[in-house]
This record gives structure tokens, C-alpha cells and sequence, in this order.
């Protein structure tokens, strides 16, 4: 599904990312976690270009989104994104934000578009909200919408770029709860994420990142029961 | 003071009709001036450099002369400019929206900028191309914050058309000097042009507040 073929990303004089390569298989679920500055956030955002790779090849469901003929626009209509400040559109409601694309983007008719908008914002159980402003949610309830808006447009892969790290921690759960239930549909994911316990419980693999290298790539059990390296001990040693 | 307004009552009509001519001006000017802004602010923010330096050096020419100059040059460069002599009335409204369109691209500017870049990407990660996204999600949240610095802009713009008499054009202060000098007295006429230009802009006022309530439905 995803392919990277020795990834590097540059700021300037910083090396963020120095050489990853990597595939996620379609419906598999990857964690992505590691020290923060660690370039895991980078390396997802790479994924759909919202950084410029510096060198290497990303190719999604085949197509390389490297390549300057390739139509990115297209490309990011398959790859939902979650980000970790939600970035719901403010002047829309629940529902418009969740049919804009659809109807904008994709071409849907609008009872179309509300119908899968419906049909998710059940899933993700805010149903009753449809009608409300972003600023009337709570952060959960934010991520929950902001969720259901990438899904709305019916991608292939979903990348979740610390979903719960902006959460009070009792708003954390809801979140987790409905991303888990993506994972049983058999959705392919990438979550960057601190959330060791998820990750563990739900990740078909992890990825260890550390100084922008890809130190690690493991089975949770592995991972977490005997890390390989020195760093991935050091860094769950902190964290559990 | 020996203020006598009962001699002015039967050039009130004149001087209302004025009213017409300047909100005429004022409201084309307002438009193209606002159309014009949105353009040279996208300008500002493009990663085509060129057009940022030409958005730029037109926002210098216009911010750095005066705007009497500007309509000055509009009217009486016509000929040389454009082969022919335009009206008063079509170079007040050209030289008000060319000078308006300068400020408000700033503004408009100044809106786009504080617009959280998470909305930009949340946009292009849907796929969203940059027109919509300009269009749909960047352009009205920044017009909401920007809207009391644009009703400036639509004040000033108000206040300032009475310099369109210094071409001619028959506007609310052409109309009471006008009348001034016809009774050998200018105070009141003045007085009265004065009260006029107040009356318009406590309404621009009230629009404007009246538009910002609706745009904060959403807060």
C-alpha cells in the first residue's frame, strides 16, 4: 500500500530524516513512535506531501507521489490525515465539515454526501451534534469529527499524526476506542503516537524511529517484551 | 453665533441629491477597490514571486502618494493616458478603488496570514485544490477577522470622497459649497454637508455590525 524507498528530509542544515525505508501492506496497521525529534511526524507528513521528501521514493497504492507528474491532489483524496490539533473548519458545521470535500473535491451530490456523513458521524457516536460548530465540541468530540471528516472521503489509508496528544487525558479513551474500531474494519493506518499501550494492543507493527534513522521494526509483542537496540530499551524504560 | 438654517431650507433638496452621487462612488469604488484587494493580497501570498513584487510596488505607488494627486492625474491624464477625456464621475471611482484596493489588500493580507496554517493543511491533505481552499476555508474565516478593519477602510473611503469636488463632481460637498456661495453664507450649508457625512458613516457602521453578528454564528 505504502512504500518508502530510503527516505531523506532536510531543513536547511538539519538532517530530520536520514535514510528510511520501509512498506505498510494494505490493511495493516502501523505505530510509529520514538522520542520526540525524533522525525516520526515528518516521516507520516511525507506520506501524503505535506512535506517535500529531500530524496528518496514514496509510492502509494503504486503511484510515486515523489514524482513530479504524478497528480498529488489525486493521491491525497486516498490517504486520510488526523492531525493532532484537529484543524476542523471553524465556519463550518459538524456536517458541512464532514461533506465539503465530498461534494467539493469528489463531485458527490449533496444527499450523498450527507448520507456518508451520517452514516460516520453514528460510528464515531456523534450523530446529535451534526448541526453544531466545531467550538462547541470538546476536544474529543473534535478528533472524533476530525476523524470521520477523512473518512468521508472514503480513502485507503488513514495517518494519524498524534491524534491524542492534544486530548485531556479523559478524552483520550474515546478517541483510541474509535480508531481501534477502524482497525477491525481493515483499514491500512499509520498512527504517530505516545500512546504505548494502544500501540501495543492494536498495532499490527511498530516502528521505532530515533535521530532519524529507523532503528527498529518489530511485532508489538517483540518490541515492547525485548527490544533489540539500546535506544528502543532506553525509550520504553521512560515511558512505561 | 447668529446661525440662520430657514434661508437653506429650499436648497436641501440640491444639497441630498448629492447623497446619491457619493454613494454612488463610494459603493462601485467600495467593490472594485475590494475585488481588486483580494487580488493583489493573493498576489502577496503566492509563492510566484513576481507577482508578490508587483503587488507590493503597486501597494507602495498608491499608499505612498497622495489620493488628490491620484484623482488629479486620473483626470486630467486621461487624454495623454487614454486618447480621450473620461468623466469626473468615472475617474473619482477609478482613482477611489485603485487607492482603496491598495489598502485593503494589506488588510486582506494581514487576515490570510493569521489564519492558522493547520486549516491550509487539513485542506490539502483532503485533497482540496488551492483555489477552493483560498475560496472556501481561508478567505471567509479571515474576512471575519478582518471585517472592523475593513469597515475602516469603507469609512475612510466614505469621508474621503468629498474630494471629488475638486474635479467637479457633483457630490454632497460640491452641493453645499455650491449653495454657500450662492447665499454668501458657508457655514450652515457646511454644517449641513457635515451632518450628512456623519448620518452615512453611523450607517456603514450599523451594516457593518449587523454583518459581524452574522458571521459569528460560529463562535
Amino acid at each position: 500500500m505504502i512504500k518508502v524507498e530510503d527516505l531523506h528530509k532536510n531543513y536547511g542544515k538539519l538532517e530530520v530524516l536520514k535514510g528510511i525505508t520501509t512498506t505498510i501492506e494494505a490493511g495493516e496497521v502501523v505505530a510509529i513512535i520514538g522520542p520526540s525529534g525524533s522525525g516520526k511526524s515528518t516521516f507520516l507528513r511525507c506520506m501524503n506531501l505535506l512535506e517535500n521528501p529531500t530524496s528518496g521514493k514514496i509510492f502509494v497504492g503504486g503511484q510515486d507521489v515523489t514524482d513530479k507528474k504524478t497528480n498529488i491532489m489525486k493521491v491525497r483524496q486516498n490517504v486520510g490525515m488526523v492531525f493532532q490539533h484537529f484543524h476542523l473548519f471553524p465556519h463550518k458545521t459538524v456536517l458541512q465539515n464532514l461533506t465539503y470535500a465530498p461534494i467539493k473535491v469528489k463531485g458527490l451530490a449533496k444527499a450523498e454526501a450527507e448520507k456518508i456523513a451520517f452514516d460516520l458521524l453514528d460510528r464515531v457516536g456523534l450523530a446529535e451534534k451534526a448541526n453544531e460548530y466545531p467550538t462547541r465540541l470538546s476536544g474529543g468530540q473534535k478528533q472524533r469529527v476530525a476523524i470521520a471528516r477523512a473518512l468521508a472521503m472514503e480513502p485507503d489509508v488513514m495517518l494519524f499524526d498524534e491524534p491524542t496528544s492534544a486530548l485531556d487525558p479523559e478524552m483520550v479513551k474515546e478517541v483510541l476506542e474509535v480508531m481501534k474500531s477502524l482497525a477491525h474494519t481493515g483499514m491500512t493506518m499509520a498512527i504517530v503516537t505516545h500512546e504505548m499501550g494502544f500501540a501495543r494492543e492494536v498495532a499490527d507493527r511498530v516502528l521505532f524511529l530515533d535521530g532519524g534513522v529507523l532503528v527498529e521494526d518489530a511485532k508489538p509483542q517483540e518490541f515492547f517484551t525485548k527490544p533489540k537496540s539500546k535506544r528502543a530499551q532506553d525509550f520504553l524504560q521512560k515511558m512505561l | 453665533m447668529n446661525l440662520d438654517f430657514a434661508q437653506f431650507i429650499p436648497s436641501m433638496p440640491y444639497i441630498l441629491e448629492g447623497i446619491f452621487v457619493t454613494l454612488k462612488i463610494v459603493i462601485l469604488a467600495g467593490i472594485i477597490g475590494f475585488i481588486l484587494g483580494i487580488i493583489l493580497s493573493l498576489f502577496k501570498i503566492s509563492k510566484y514571486k513576481f507577482l508578490g513584487w508587483f503587488a507590493d510596488a503597486y501597494t507602495s505607488i498608491f499608499r505612498g502618494t497622495p489620493l488628490v494627486l491620484q484623482l488629479m492625474l486620473i483626470y486630467y491624464g486621461s487624454p495623454q493616458l487614454m486618447g480621450y477625456q473620461i468623466e469626473p464621475y468615472t475617474a473619482a471611482i477609478l482613482s477611489f478603488a485603485l487607492n482603496s484596493g491598495a489598502y485593503i489588500s494589506e488588510i486582506i493580507r494581514a487576515g490570510i496570514q493569521a489564519i492558522d496554517k493547520g486549516q491550509q493543511e487539513a485542506a490539502m491533505a483532503l485533497g482540496v485544490p488551492y483555489s477552493k481552499m483560498m475560496w472556501d476555508i481561508i478567505l471567509p474565516q479571515a474576512l471575519k477577522n478582518i471585517l472592523p478593519a475593513l469597515m475602516n477602510e469603507f469609512i475612510t473611503l466614505t469621508k474621503e470622497s468629498a474630494i471629488v469636488t475638486t474635479i467637479g463632481v457633483m457630490d454632497i460637498m460640491r452641493r453645499s459649497y455650491q449653495v454657500g456661495a450662492e447665499n454668501y453664507s458657508f457655514f450652515e450649508p457646511l454644517l449641513i454637508a457635515g451632518l450628512i457625512y456623519y448620518l452615512m458613516v453611523v450607517t456603514l457602521t450599523f451594516l457593518g455590525k449587523v454583518v459581524e453578528r452574522r458571521m459569528r454564528r460560529s463562535d
